[in-house]
């Protein structure tokens, strides 16, 4: 029995629609997903045929408004979406990800409606990839301080400098761009986002880059030499780019700790199950003490991070201000995520280092998480500014 | 044309399943529970028949299950069926197939339909009964274990699936057709499917309005009476043929299956 109580409370069910789009990606991955897992990571790439599928299911539209072909599932939906891919291949919401939380999102968020109306819908169905290139080899904690330069010349804009490390790089057909349209500005008015067709001229790509980890996703550089960009292809103001970058940032910080959650709990899985099977001394390791406390840290630590990665998704989509605890997600859940994969590691012993069980990918993986949509550092910089305000 | 498809909610067949010693019937509030998978094909056929015959083709999805099934219907909808019948009613537990038969039968009276889609079989208790029974109910042909279907001139030829091969069998509708897994790959539900479907109409009718007699429903109605149940014995370990000498190997297994008369 419950405690005595007159109020309504806290609801923490999920709707029947988000519950039936957490069951149809979990059938998804395990059937689709997992059979090409080792392929993808032997090969570094995802097949064509299941990236057909991700497109036909409509996973490149999941955050968008209907009118364009998107599922409109909301940052709570798009969370649980990106919580269940990441029993997957880091490598499947990497490049998802990469596409919705922040290379399309910037034209959501902040792009005309001609500008949505010519390109969302081919967006939305997978036709055509979107990226995001905020990173230079000069800037990036310090992202204010890039330097490629966009010039206004008639009814374009002349594009000029180098971005790297941007995922879909190889394989996007746009790219939301961060460039310079006033030096004196700086970060307040001096930066302008521009919506670019990656596939002229004045685009080159990079190799790409060789990884620790993410195998079938990829990062390389992207080259403007004079690329040409119509002037109504400003994504937002002119001059306020940097706040499209740090909103747009927010968006993708929910959905990677909701990543991590999934991860995690999958690792946590592998792990119950490993322990329960391997016997040493005469009975299975889970009756060991030492194993049984790694894995309630484990599960206690992604009972918390999950309900953050809720509560946040939940304050996004009543339209409250969430930088900080998105900040705060992407912080302690990618931190969660490191460490939780490590120990799972170690119940696994000398078979979590062996290629076979996946652990080591996971391992591996993990990392980047504390590094890429702002470093763990960064979030605690944001958090900070926040708290001393 | 109206297609109706009937689909059943059965237990995950992952899910542990226990049975109440006194109702001698499966727990099921405990479970969770999902679409019949057979009768995925069964939907992606209508869903390909619509398809194919254009706008004025509709998809109806019809089940007798307690009131929790919508998320099951949902599953339904979100793969682009485009509205659904539930029939829940407190006279409807412990009805056998006969009665479930009749029920959907009446149901089947009330929406309306050309074309009747059933699975093959559910997964809890795999009868293959009930289409065959609503078909007689109705009155119209039946044709199971169908493998390929075309609807044509206000009729069906199909091909029925028989151990050595297949039958051919043309029919005028209305009529009924169950679907094997061989007959197509049923589609994922899109995200944007799953997410429309709360908008599509789920009718929920009572006993009452689709004019059926309780009598025939629930534990009264049902001619079979469960007597008892059993756990299935738990399988015997496998023999394990392991020396050196492959030849030798092969000879014991040979050995053994003559022995239990396989070859
Ligand atoms: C796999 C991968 C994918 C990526 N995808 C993209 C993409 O799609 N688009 C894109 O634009 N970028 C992308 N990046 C770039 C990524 O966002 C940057 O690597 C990240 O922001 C960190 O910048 P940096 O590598 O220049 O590190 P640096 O900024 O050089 O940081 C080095 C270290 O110094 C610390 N540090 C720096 N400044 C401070 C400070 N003020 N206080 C405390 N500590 C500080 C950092 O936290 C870090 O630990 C990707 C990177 C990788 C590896
Ligand atoms: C001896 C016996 C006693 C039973 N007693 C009880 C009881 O006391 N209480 C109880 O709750 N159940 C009872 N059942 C189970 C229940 O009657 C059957 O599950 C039900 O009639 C459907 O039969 P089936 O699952 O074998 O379907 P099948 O005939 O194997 O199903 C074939 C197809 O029929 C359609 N279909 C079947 N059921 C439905 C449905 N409900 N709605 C829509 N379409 C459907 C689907 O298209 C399905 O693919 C009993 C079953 C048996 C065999």
């Amino acid at each position: 029995m419950a405690i005595a109580t007159k109020s309504e409370g806290l609801n923490f069910e999920l709707p029947e629609d988000l519950k039936l789009l957490r069951r149809s990606i979990r059938e998804f991955v395990e059937k689709e997903l997992w059979p090409v897992g080792q392929q993808v990571e032997d090969t570094d790439e995802i097949p064509d045929s299941v990236m057909d599928k991700l497109k036909e299911m409509g996973m490149f539209g999941l955050p968008f408004p209907e009118e364009y072909g998107g599922a409109a599932v909301g940052e709570l939906g798009y969370c649980i979406a990106l919580e269940e891919l990441g029993r997957a291949n880091a490598a499947f919401s990497n490049v998802i990800g990469a596409h919705c939380s922040i290379g399309v999102m910037a034209l959501h968020l902040d792009g005309s409606k001609e500008l949505k109306d010519r390109y969302m819908a081919d967006l939305c169905a997978g036709e055509k990839i979107g990226c995001f290139a905020l990173s230079e080899p000069n800037a990036g904690s310090d992202a204010a301080n890039i330097q490629t330069s966009a010039v206004r010349q008639g009814d374009e804009y002349i594009v000029n400098g180098v971005k790297h490390f941007i995922t879909n790089g190889d394989i996007a057909d746009f790219a939301t761009v961060f460039t310079v349209t006033d030096k004196n500005l700086g970060a307040r008015g001096g930066i302008t986002a521009l919506w670019v067709d990656l596939n002229q001229p004045g685009v080159k790509r990079g190799p790409n880059d060789k990884k620790m980890g993410l195998y079938g996703s990829h990062t390389c550089e992207l080259v403007f030499t004079d690329a040409k960009v119509p002037a109504d292809h400003v994504i937002g103001q002119v001059g306020m780019g940097f706040i499209t970058a740090m909103k747009t940032l927010d968006m993708g910080r929910l959905s990677l700790g909701a990543g991590c959650v999934g991860a995690s709990q999958f690792a946590l899985e592998k792990a119950i199950a490993h322990a329960k099977e391997r016997i040493q001394f005469g009975k299975p390791i889970a009756k060991q003490q030492a194993v049984q406390f790694m894995l309630a840290d484990i599960a206690t630590e992604i009972y918390a991070a999950r309900n953050m990665v809720y509560n946040g998704a939940w304050k996004a989509d009543r339209g409250e201000r969430f930088s900080m605890e998105a900040a705060m997600v992407k912080r302690y859940c990618s931190d969660m995520a490191i460490h939780v994969v490590d120990r799972v590691l170690q119940i696994h012993g000398g078979m979590g280092f062996m290629k076979e069980t996946g652990i080591e990918r996971g391992y591996r993986d993990a990392r980047i998480l504390a590094i890429y949509e702002g470093t763990n550092e960064i979030q605690r910089m944001i958090i900070a500014e926040e708290l001393l305000k | 044309m109206k297609i109706v498809v009937t689909v059943k909610q059965v237990p995950d067949t992952n899910a542990e399943k226990t049975f109440d010693p006194v109702t001698k019937r499966l727990n099921r509030s405990s479970i969770e529970n999902v679409l019949n998978p057979f009768d995925e094909y069964a939907i992606e056929e209508a869903l390909r028949i619509k398809e194919a015959q254009g706008a004025d083709t509709t998809v109806t999805i019809l089940t007798m299950a307690p009131a929790s099934a919508t998320d099951v219907v949902r599953k339904a909808l979100g793969m682009g069926a485009d509205n659904a019948v539930l029939l829940s009613d407190d006279a409807i537990p412990g009805s056998d197939t006969m009665a479930t038969a009749y029920a959907l039968a009446q149901a089947l009276k009330h929406v309306g339909f050309d074309l009747i889609l059933s699975g093959t079989q559910s997964t809890d208790a795999i009868c293959s009964v009930v289409p065959a029974a609503i078909a007689e109910h109705l009155n119209i042909p039946c044709v199971t274990y169908v493998k390929k279907l075309t609807v044509e001139n206000n009729a069906i030829d199909a091909q029925r699936e028989t151990e050595s091969g297949f039958v051919r069998v043309r029919a005028p509708l209305p009529a009924l057709v169950s679907v094997t897994k061989a007959i197509n790959e049923p589609r994922y539900p899109t995200l944007k499917g799953i997410m429309g479907a709360k908008k599509k109409e789920i009718q929920t009718p009572s006993i009452a309005d689709i004019g059926a007699d309780p009598a025939r429903l629930g534990e009264a109605g049902s001619k079979t009476v469960v007597e008892s149940f059993a756990p299935v014995g738990a399988r015997q370990k496998g023999q394990v043929v392991s020396v050196s000498d492959a030849k030798e190997g092969a000879k014991q297994i040979l050995d053994f299956l003559i022995a239990k008369k396989v070859v």
